[in-house]
């Protein structure tokens, strides 16, 4: 079966490359899921963990905070603002992050997007099982 | 030991001493310019990757020429001046260099009418304003020699609002950038470039031209239009940290050379003043010698 080839690229450095079975992405309109084979798409991405499946079955969760992503013949370039690997979360400071900015209240949108952002983290961090 | 060959010999120690500092921080100062250039080619991909996104959503959108951010306004009153610079000094005319060129470019827009507005990245450039006493638009210190895309982004953020409001409530009407080129180790160039309006869009939405290999035909989302309003944001956050980024690199360069030149004086003055304290040493001796013959002398010939 033909699979995707996927590269996650951040403003400052190449995150993670490799082969995968599919690729699950938040953009505005919802969860899109891509599988090898799928129709050119450009869509951007909302604050949210980006699920990668690779051939052998094991998940790889990326953290990005905003940007977009291309699939073009099987071919998958996530390009986002910011993106962490699950190894590179600090998770006890996204969960103080989390709470700092829960309790400052969700009225205030700058403090809704550091929570949102904490929260992504600590998904990822927390792995493609919880 | 004689009062002249006790100064030289104190003068030796203290240019030893200042040249294993210079030489440290030339040492630094190299490394770290392996790892700007580092930082500057991983960055690459994203832009590659950024500018065939825009092009396609240029291509598909409705009159791309008339977006806010790509489109001149009509009264050219103000320009904001982004001028990037060093936070410490040491680094030769790095930073002079830099503000020279902002100040070339200012007289040239004042010359075709227009206000400029400074926005001073590191404390050598905020310096400099500050103490002509102009106003700034915004300065941004502490980060001139390891810059982060956070930064970028904030600075972009602050360049974009002020491009979007309009010219009469203070709002400016093109955005220039004046950054250091890293051509090589061994040449820094001052440029400047002008990030606003957008103009990479003009040279890439021709899609008719048959030589350019055609873009997959991308189903966007949530639409053209809308990948192209918040990409295009994205391009100025990327040429603010590519301009950084280049200018700490240069930044780096223009330092370890400068350390470079210091530790060669170092060496010269170090050279020059063994010399003249062996010379004092020596006619100490001579003298003591001729002082115990004269004694001598005097002595027998009583």
């Amino acid at each position: 079966m033909a699979e995707l080839t996927v590269a996650v690229v951040s403003a400052e450095r190449a995150i993670w490359e490799g082969p995968a079975k599919s690729v699950v992405a938040k953009t505005p309109e919802g969860e899109i899921g891509i599988l090898p084979g799928h129709e050119p798409v450009l869509a951007l991405l909302v604050e949210a963990p980006l699920k990668i499946e690779s051939p052998d079955g094991t998940k790889t969760l990326v953290a990005v905070h905003g940007g977009f992503f291309s699939v073009d013949s099987n071919r998958v370039n996530v390009i986002a603002e910011a993106a962490e690997m699950a190894a590179d979360i600090d998770v006890e400071r996204a969960k103080a992050a989390l709470d700092r900015a829960t309790k400052a209240g969700a009225e205030d949108a700058a403090e809704a997007g550091a929570a949102k952002r904490a929260e992504t983290r600590l998904n990822v961090a927390m792995g493609p099982n919880r | 030991m004689g009062a002249q060959l006790r100064v030289y010999r104190r003068r030796i120690r203290s240019v030893q001493a200042t040249k294993k500092i210079t030489k440290a921080m030339e040492l630094i100062a190299s490394s770290r310019i392996i790892k700007a250039q580092g930082r500057l080619n991983a960055s690459m991909p994203y832009l590659t990757q950024l500018l065939d996104a825009i092009s396609a959503a240029a291509s598909h959108a409705t009159d791309v020429s008339k977006h806010p951010l790509t489109s001149a306004a009509h009264s050219q009153v103000r320009a904001a001046v982004l001028v990037v610079t060093a936070d410490r000094g040491l680094a030769g005319a790095y930073s002079s260099n830099a503000i020279k060129e902002a100040e070339g470019l200012t007289r040239t827009l004042n010359d075709k009418g227009l206000e400029v507005v400074p926005y001073v990245v590191g404390r050598k450039g905020v310096g400099f304003y500050k103490f002509r006493g102009r106003a700034m638009g915004g300065e941004y210190i502490g980060f001139s020699d390891q810059p982060t895309y956070d930064d970028a982004r904030r600075i972009g953020a602050d360049l974009l609002q002020r491009f979007l409001e309009p010219t009469e409530s203070g709002g400016v009407d093109e955005i220039h950038v004046v950054y250091t080129q890293f051509k090589n180790m061994a040449q820094q160039e001052s440029r400047v470039r002008r990030i606003l309006p957008l103009e990479v869009v003009d040279e890439v939405v021709d899609t008719s031209n048959e030589d350019t290999t055609p873009f997959p035909l991308y189903e966007f989302e949530p639409g053209p239009e809308a990948v192209l309003d918040a990409l295009l944001p994205r391009y100025v956050d990327h040429a603010v940290y590519n301009a950084l980024l280049m200018s700490a690199a240069s930044e780096h360069a223009a330092r370890r050379r400068a350390m470079k030149s210091a530790t060669d004086n170092a060496e010269e003055l170090i050279r020059t003043l063994t010399r003249q304290a062996n010379q004092a040493r020596q006619a100490e001796i001579t003298q003591e010698i001729s002082e115990i013959v004269g004694g001598a002398d005097a002595l027998s010939s009583a």
